[in-house]
């Protein structure tokens, strides 16, 4: 089972976490500071798992970030490598060419689709249409909504004049 | 409008946080923002909700403090629209965890949720669900996510799934429940339902062994027709990854195969056709190619046994292996490492090739390579393995070093031929990571030097080599000065030259410049400084033309800041200016330490190491040998005109024993036995040193202090390093007959008899406890406490544990033993000691803790005691 994922910067800054164990604000914290720096440290031959305090981490680096999620010692590591992948290629497809900027401007929406590919730390979704179809049609239910309320703020504006 | 509620938009805010060129000046405007999100919050503003949620969340993965915001997402979750919604469950997910007393709130809204006629919000809600629920709300919630396994989009089908493990996981009583919905999954063709489903069966058969059955029997077959339809899929690009069809999907599959198969042949046998198709067909140039093979592997490892498929299997993994990705090297290392257990020779095969993996440039494959090498070692491939890691210890990483060095000391420990390869190795691996070897492995070494009789003129010599070169590794440091002091003079006469040897000259002088080096070294600890000047007393005796020299070194110690050290010197001192006569004897050689009791003690068997006693802090392994003797003249001293106070007498004579105050020593009663063990002692006075034998402070020193069983412990102690060894061999008859007087009296004087208790019992283990009691110390009872076993079954690694209200003080022996033999053929006795500070008015409590395992599985047994004797 997956216990958290972090999306880290180079330098360090947090994009994105998400915590599927119980940690409190405080260890979260914690964990972000002593994993930042492990990961960061290392060369870029070297594997790309860590253990880390009887867990392991997988983490993968594209471009100026960091991907990183943490598992269960006995868990498959090449097939975390493979959903860190299937995210950022999720990503990728509805960003178009996702860079650290869209992550950061519309950190939410990378949120929202984590949500649809990892659930309770589990493998929920392995295709990527779906994904994004699920993704378009709440963006969808948004829209229309935001449109009703300026529709009715609309014509309360009218029949105040 | 509030002044403060700007409306800054979150595009902006990001912005702002972005441009700030220091840490202050984004904290300024974390801030600001703060204050704004505050007030609007206080106003209760409708419109902003939603935005300000967002900007918190940001504010939030920045690190600042948001707990205002936590309330707030709770209203976004009731309100009715989507969008609110959507970013309100999203911030319940970031801002708080499922410890938070605040999430309780939430329950009644996920519950309206999850039964919404919009199935995006029912997502919504599961999806929270899923990933913070805590076992309330599980319990709550679970009829709801049970009915939406059966939802008809298959989008809400696939988030019930995971949710279901979850609260499995959170309540796992209500496992049963889910048993039928969950197989019903596995039927089905959308990948994100299938693939829940298989995760969802697989945690339920860890779980329970009712679904593990259930889902074995019915379900085996169509899993594998399920894995042979996927891996034989033509391409369909919604799922393809590097050429194959859904590779998550087959390791998840491979995953619940591997729970299925685990004991059981059956089901084993109808999936090895397909493993055997999927580990031969499987393309291994790309990552996905590799994760499939990888989990195939430990499939195959883990059913039952099928040669065949093993074979393959440890095949994939020498490939894995030799493969230039370090990824793939680290898995095969990992997995090797499960596979020693099935075939230990198919992985001897790959030895050289892991022991180039310990000396890898990477951190995590080293450590995983030393594991396996760790595992590997057996009595043929010691020495050419060992030889690798001592050579790679030298050059190793620093950070490395620690785990390195450890296990080369547990396998030279384990595996060592014979004594002066032993000796050699852990040589050298003092002069490299001394400062990384913790003091049961030196402890170990001494006792292995001081029963190799034959080689302690080589040993010797080989660390004063050492310690020239390596004299910054403290543990070498401290087994030099240890073995100096011990064995100097064959240092200085090359006494025991073996053939190997190249022969060196050493005065006295060098020797004692060594030990001089080691107490003047800054970096020496307390225990270092305090075992050299042991070794300066014992040299001073053997060393004559020194003893000027030596005393010099003493004399400054006298004024070392350390009491512990100043205490030592100023004894020392008077040891060599006044009492010239009985140096000699009393430093002699110590006795050969006792090698079994102590390689006992280090396997933990012995329960005492867990009792109250505790290690003392400075433990010297110097003592003095033949304690008879110097008691008698000890007795001399503390008359003599010694700057310690005589009514410490006893203390005194513990500590020029060079054992540290030994916990056993408070627990002595005062004055009891002592009426008789006064006589005896005089008697034995006037053997020992006729001059000063009048002094009748003498006397009361020796009645308080020598004349119970307490003070004969430290005695025992002598070796520190058996706490369980009766000393009876060096004794001599002075022990002997403090034996005597210690454990005549209760069987004379006792007049209280008190009747045995079954203390516990259990269908599968019974306790009793006798009670005795020593005449003129009421509060202290002797339990001794006899424990049987009542089932079939022996019962190994037994340790018995008890604990007492404050108002009692509980001592336990160490026990007769470990093993306890089925049905009654043989028990194990331990002594308690408890005393009762509220005698008369409290009666004896106790609750205790029995662990033991049977056929290798831990049991463990816990009961509380209140039936004792009302007058304990």
């Amino acid at each position: 089972m997956i216990h958290f994922v972090l999306l880290i910067s180079r330098q360090g800054k947090v994009r994105l976490t998400k915590w599927y164990s119980p940690y409190s604000q405080k260890e979260r914290s914690k964990v972000l500071r002593e994993l930042s720096g492990l990961v960061i440290s290392r060369g870029p031959k070297l594997c790309n798992f860590v253990e880390w305090r009887g867990l392991k981490v997988v983490y993968k680096r594209y471009a100026s970030l960091y991907f990183c999620i943490c598992n269960d010692q006995e868990d498959n590591e090449l097939e975390t490598l493979s959903i860190i992948h299937h995210y950022v290629e999720t990503l990728d497809r509805y960003f178009g060419s996702v860079c650290e900027l869209d992550l950061i401007f519309n950190f939410h929406k990378a949120y929202f689709i984590l949500d649809e590919v990892l659930l309770a730390g589990m493998m929920q979704e392995t295709s990527k249409r779906t994904t994004l179809r699920l993704i378009a049609a709440q963006e969808e239910l948004v829209e229309a909504a935001k449109e009703e309320a300026s529709s009715l703020s609309n014509i309360i504006a009218q029949a105040t004049k | 409008m509030n002044p403060f509620s700007s409306g800054t938009r979150l595009r902006d805010m990001i912005r702002a946080i972005r441009a700030c060129k220091t840490a202050a000046e984004e904290r300024g405007v974390v801030r600001k923002e703060c204050a704004a999100i505050r007030a609007s919050i206080n106003e209760n503003d409708q419109d902003y909700r939603h935005r300000n949620m967002a900007k918190l969340m940001f504010i939030h993965m920045l690190g600042y403090p948001t707990h205002f915001g936590q309330m707030e997402c709770l209203k976004l979750i009731a309100s009715p629209g989507f969008p609110e919604k959507r970013i309100g469950y999203l911030g319940l997910m970031l801002l708080l965890d499922e410890r938070q007393e605040v999430l309780m709130l939430v329950t009644n809204s996920l519950k309206q949720d999850l039964n919404h006629t919009n199935q995006y919000i029912v997502g919504l809600a599961l999806c929270a669900l899923g990933n913070i629920c805590s076992a309330e709300m599980a319990s709550d919630l679970a009829p709801e996510v049970e009915r939406l396994l059966q939802f008809r989009d298959p989008n809400i089908r696939k988030k019930a799934a995971l949710c279901s493990i979850r609260i499995i996981r959170k309540v796992p009583d209500l496992a049963d429940n889910f048993i039928n919905p969950a197989t019903s999954l596995l039927r089905e063709k959308h990948h994100g339902v299938l693939i829940t489903g298989v995760q969802l069966c697989t945690d339920l058969c860890k779980t329970s062994t009712e679904a593990l059955e259930h889902i074995r029997k019915k379900c085996t077959d169509g899993l594998v027709r399920t894995l042979k339809d996927l891996a034989n899929s033509p391409y369909s690009p919604e799922y393809d990854i590097a050429g194959i069809t859904d590779p998550f999907l087959h390791i998840r599959l491979l995953k619940l195969l591997r729970v299925l198969g685990e004991g059981d042949v059956d089901a084993s046998d109808s999936m090895n056709d397909i493993l055997a198709q999927v580990a031969t067909k499987t393309e291994s140039n790309k990552v996905a190619g590799n994760a499939i093979l990888y989990e195939c592997v430990q499939t195959i490892m883990s059913i039952e046994d099928n040669g065949g498929l093993r074979v393959l299997a440890i095949n994939i993994l020498g490939r894995f292996l030799s493969n230039r990705d370090n990824n793939i090297r680290y898995v095969a290392l990992n997995m090797l490492m499960k596979a020693v257990t099935a075939d230990a020779q198919a992985v001897q095969r790959h030895r050289v090739t892991i022991l180039e993996c310990v000396k890898d440039l990477d951190a995590s494959i080293r450590k995983r390579a030393l594991e396996l090498v760790y595992v590997l070692v057996n009595e043929t491939n010691v020495k050419p393995l060992v030889k690798e890691l001592v050579d790679y210890l030298e050059v190793s990483d620093l950070d490395f070093r620690g785990d390195l060095t450890t296990k080369i000391c547990s396998i030279v420990a384990k595996f060592s031929p014979d004594k002066i390869w032993y000796i050699d190795q852990m040589l050298k691996v003092l002069s490299e990571a001394g400062n990384f070897v913790n003091d049961e492995v030196w402890y170990a070494l001494i006792v292995v030097i001081s029963n190799a009789s034959d080689l302690h003129g080589y040993t010797v010599r080989a660390l004063y080599r050492a310690f020239q070169t390596s004299a910054e590794q403290e543990t070498l440091v401290r087994v030099t000065v240890w073995c100096i002091g011990e064995y100097g003079d064959m240092l200085v006469n090359n006494v025991g030259m073996l053939d190997v040897e190249d022969p060196i000259t050493v005065t006295e002088s060098d020797t004692v410049d060594v030990v001089e080096i080691a107490i003047k070294r800054h970096a020496s600890d307390l225990t270092t400084k305090a075992m050299a000047l042991v070794a300066l007393l014992k040299l001073s005796s053997r060393f004559p033309s020194c003893s000027k020299r030596i005393e010099e070194i003493i004399v400054q110690l006298k004024g070392n800041l350390e009491l512990e050290l100043q205490q030592r010197a100023i004894e020392f001192n008077s040891v060599i200016a006044k009492h010239q006569n009985i140096r000699s004897t009393l430093v002699e050689r110590m006795p050969v330490l006792d090698e079994a009791t102590f390689i006992g003690r280090r396997a933990g068997s012995l329960p005492g190491a867990t009792s109250t006693a505790t290690a003392p802090s400075v433990n010297l392994p110097n003592g003095v040998a033949k304690p008879a003797a110097p008691l008698v003249d000890l007795l001399d001293l503390s008359s003599d005109d010694v700057p310690v106070p005589s009514s410490s007498g006893g203390d005194f004579l513990h500590d020029l024993l060079g054992v540290d105050l030994s916990p056993a020593l408070q627990q002595s009663g005062t004055g009891q036995g002592s009426k008789s063990g006064t006589d005896v002692l005089l008697d034995l006075l006037s053997i020992g040193s006729p001059s000063t034998q009048g002094n009748s402070s003498a006397v009361d020193i020796l009645s308080s202090n020598i004349s119970n069983k307490a003070s004969v412990s430290p005695l025992d102690d002598l070796s520190p390093l058996s706490l369980s060894s009766r000393a009876t061999s060096n004794a001599g008859p002075m022990m002997d007959l403090l034996d005597g007087i210690s454990s005549t009296p209760p069987a004379e004087n006792n007049g209280s008899v008190y009747p045995s208790i079954t203390a516990f019992e259990s269908s599968s283990l019974r306790l009793t406890f006798n009670f005795t009691k020593q005449p003129g110390n009421p509060q202290t009872t002797a339990i001794q406490a006899t424990f049987m076993n009542l089932s079939s079954n022996t019962y190994t690694d037994f340790v018995f544990q008890a604990a007492v209200p404050k108002f009692l003080q509980l001592h336990l022996d160490p026990a007769s033993g470990n093993t306890l033999p089925a049905a009654g053929n043989g028990s194990i006795t331990q002594t308690l000691r408890v005393t009762n500070s509220q005698h008369g008015k409290k009666s004896l409590v106790m609750r205790i803790r029995i662990a033991y395992k049977v056929n290798g599985k831990d049991t463990l047994e816990e009961g509380q005691i209140s039936n004792f004797p009302r007058d304990l």
